[in-house]
């Protein structure tokens, strides 16, 4: 039984081991034996950290160690308190942050902020309502670019172009939400991949209208508007948002709003048919969902938040290309998602959170991220699908299919 | 050139590049038909494929062995390629695949995906942003055909294509294994009551795929004469477009498929802006699903499935 336990742990790591070769660098002409020590001490490393987990697993398993995980104790300990504390203390940490830090780290929370609000769209999709769309960033660029025009066309403000930036994303996820409607999962994800790039593309092409490559600059901030009785009587003033601690601002306040509406959304009669739908269509079909337009809204609301989100950043930089919207931006909001729990909004902020600011306090490990992204993404899905801060309804439903399965 | 000569150039480079998404599409057709989900990784599997190409090649050319062994150094290139590809296929499947084959679907889309950008980041890290650039190897000699000329590299590459195609398609219909892979594709369940070994049947296809997948990244490294980390992620696309046009879980679907992509591209570059030929080619995926989801070859079950 050990022996197999053994074995198996082995085969694993091993197997491990080889997914690693293309990190160590094979590069010719030249090949050094320091590389095969590397791939040696890797190797070793994994063998050990294999252990350390099935160890755990298997503790837990035999029920000599009935100990719930941390982020749960974590969550208990929170929970004593009455919440209107922990979200007022939150709040206030917030709100309190751009006082005491630099430009620098203020720049770093607005990043937050917006991964923040793009994390809680692409949770709709493809927390709530299951559907893997890998083209989400195209919805920030349909923000961003349509508030770009916009206002240098027209003049438009900020104000004023953002509801139209969100029809215009909602009408961009429609379109694309039509045609895959009846697709399953793995199509589905290869085809908003493919929208993703078509939008990227056109973007790209289209000279005359988005100035190509070089992108679009000079959008003015946004702007808030008070009452001025100077001396030519009743006016209206602008203030342009320039500094960053007032885009800060901006910027927390659209996440609140963000926050608040996902929240009413997942509570709502809406959310509870999108999870139906994630759970089982045709069921959900036939309890009297009606799963063609719950889903194309599931679409049109995730591109709402992200179109918001997009106008935002073009208006904070004042500057907008196509390049700031590839498809790796797709995949690190989609493992803000995975990483905070799928349908989970606290665990999505504290993800957001912890992957943007992490390699910026790191600043030396920069290039690693996406790596550990990616290991994180698999990593999550094999020994806790449901997230590190699960949604708890989530949670009853994953573990209630492990007890279903006990050889696994 | 006259214009019945530039066709038939086209109609050259159609074939050529249609046969190469043909080579990467049929690793999407295989994996899909025996697990029922979509490689993310192949994308990645096909560049590893195209480094260890351009490593292997480039130390051969220095030992001088390009102008003496020319067909013994072509069978080292895409053989190392290859059997490296495959073991990586197998440990990708292992890692990621394996222990989520009884979970959802969206965990082993996520888990898959993953594996997908680690291991493209990680050819990044280890092999550099830019573009590696491959030997070249064919020279410019060429012949002519009726105007249109073909140059050695895309002959031999056109027949290493079809060679492969037969061994894959001689090796599904005629061996044991082969059997076991249609069996196992067909009906799972009764195929492991039938005594097919279904942890070896799905190793042996996540071998073959990913291996073709790497001759088809060696070949576009031969042919453009560059390599890239992150080039996988616009042939993955085209090539799955391949397989869905033409019928996944088919095998002679996902060459015609490639054959058919190949020519629209091409023949829109030809014709009509180039910049847009991949806009065009990322349409014809998303209009085929809409309209037509099982594809031209595709088992009508598909539609079920769907």
């Amino acid at each position: 039984m050990v022996r197999q336990e053994l074995k198996k742990i082995v085969v694993y790591t091993f197997f491990l081991a080889i997914l690693f070769i293309p990190m160590l660098g094979f590069k010719t002409p030249s090949f050094q034996p320091g590389r095969v020590f590397k791939t040696l001490g890797v190797f070793v490393a994994i063998l050990i950290f294999n252990f350390i987990v099935k160890l755990i697993r298997s503790r837990r398993k035999a029920g000599e160690v009935q100990k719930t995980p941390l982020t749960e104790r974590a969550g208990a300990w929170i929970n004593q308190f009455p919440k209107i504390y922990t979200l007022g203390g939150l709040v206030v940490l917030a709100v309190v942050f751009p006082l005491v830090a630099d430009n620098y780290m203020i720049d770093v929370g607005i990043t937050c902020l917006i991964y923040v609000c793009l994390g809680l769209g692409l949770n709709i999709v493809v927390g709530l309502c299951g559907l893997l769309d890998l083209g989400y960033i195209a919805f920030y660029a349909v923000g961003a670019y349509s508030y770009s025009l916009l206002n240098l066309t027209f003049g438009v403000s900020f104000w004023a172009a953002l509801p139209i930036g969100i029809v215009l994303g909602m009408i961009v996820g429609c379109i694309i939400g039509y045609p895959t409607l009846k697709m399953r999962g793995d199509y589905l994800a290869i085809v908003t991949m493919g929208f993703g790039e078509i939008v990227r593309l056109v973007l790209n092409n289209w000279d005359s209208l988005t100035a190509g490559p070089n992108g679009l600059f000079g959008m003015q901030r946004p702007g808030l508007y008070y009452p001025s009785f100077e001396e030519s009587g009743f006016t209206w003033a602008t203030y342009y948002l320039k500094s960053l601690p007032a885009l800060y601002y901006f910027i927390f306040f659209i996440a609140i709003v963000v926050i608040i509406a996902v929240r009413r959304l997942d509570n709502s009669r809406i959310g509870r048919a999108w999870i139906a739908i994630r759970e089982d269509e045709v069921a959900a079909e036939l309890s009297g969902v009606p799963t063609t337009w719950i889903k194309l809204l599931a679409y049109a609301l995730g591109a709402a938040f992200a179109s918001v989100a997009g106008a935002f950043f073009a208006a904070k930089l004042s500057y907008t290309n196509p390049n700031f919207f590839l498809f790796m931006e797709s995949c690190i909001v989609l493992s803000i998602v995975v990483l905070g729990g799928i349908g989970s909004i606290p665990g999505i902020i504290m993800a957001a959170i912890a992957l943007i600011a992490a390699p910026e306090i790191f600043r030396q490990l920069e290039a690693y991220r996406m790596l550990a992204f990616g290991a994180i993404m698999t990593t999550m899905m094999i020994l806790k699908p449901e997230g590190l801060i699960p949604a708890s309804r989530r949670r009853h439903e994953l573990h209630e299919a492990d007890e279903k399965k006990p050889t696994e | 050139m006259d214009l019945s000569a530039f066709l038939l150039q086209q109609f050259v480079n159609a074939i050529f590049l249609g046969s190469i998404y043909a080579l990467i599409a049929l690793g999407y057709t295989m994996v899909y038909g025996i697990i029922e989900l979509i490689n993310f990784a192949h994308g990645e599997l096909f560049t590893a494929g195209a480094f260890i190409g351009v490593i292997v090649l480039t130390a051969l050319q220095q030992m001088g062995w390009v102008e003496t062994h020319f067909v013994l150094t072509m069978i080292i290139v895409f053989g190392l390629a290859m059997a490296y590809v495959a073991v990586l296929g197998v440990a990708l499947e292992h890692v990621a695949y394996k222990p989520l084959r009884k979970s959802s679907r969206l965990a082993a889309l996520l888990s898959a995906l993953g594996m997908s950008i680690f291991l493209s980041n990680g050819m990044m890290l280890s092999q550099g942003v830019s573009d590696r650039a491959y030997p070249q190897v064919f020279g410019l000699n060429s012949i002519e055909i009726m105007g249109a000329r073909i140059t050695n590299g895309q002959i031999f590459i056109i027949l290493l294509a079809v060679a492969l195609m037969i061994g894959l398609q001689l090796f599904v219909h005629r061996t044991r294994l082969g059997k076991a892979m249609r069996a196992t594709a067909q009906n799972k369940t009764m195929a492991r009551i039938l005594g097919i070994n279904i942890d070896l049947t799905i190793r042996i296809t996540f071998m073959i795929g990913p291996a073709l997948g790497a001759a088809a990244g060696v070949m576009v490294g031969l042919f453009y004469g560059a390599v890239r980390f992150d080039m996988g992620f616009i042939f993955m696309i085209k090539a799955f477009a391949a397989a869905i046009l033409g019928g996944i879980g088919s095998i002679p679907g996902a060459m015609l498929g490639g054959l058919i992509i190949g020519g629209i591209e091409v023949f829109w570059a030809a014709f009509l802006p180039s910049a847009w030929k991949d806009v065009t080619t990322f349409t014809v995926l998303i209009l085929v699903l809409y309209l037509k989801p099982s594809g031209l070859l595709g088992e009508g079950t598909t539609e079920v499935r769907v």
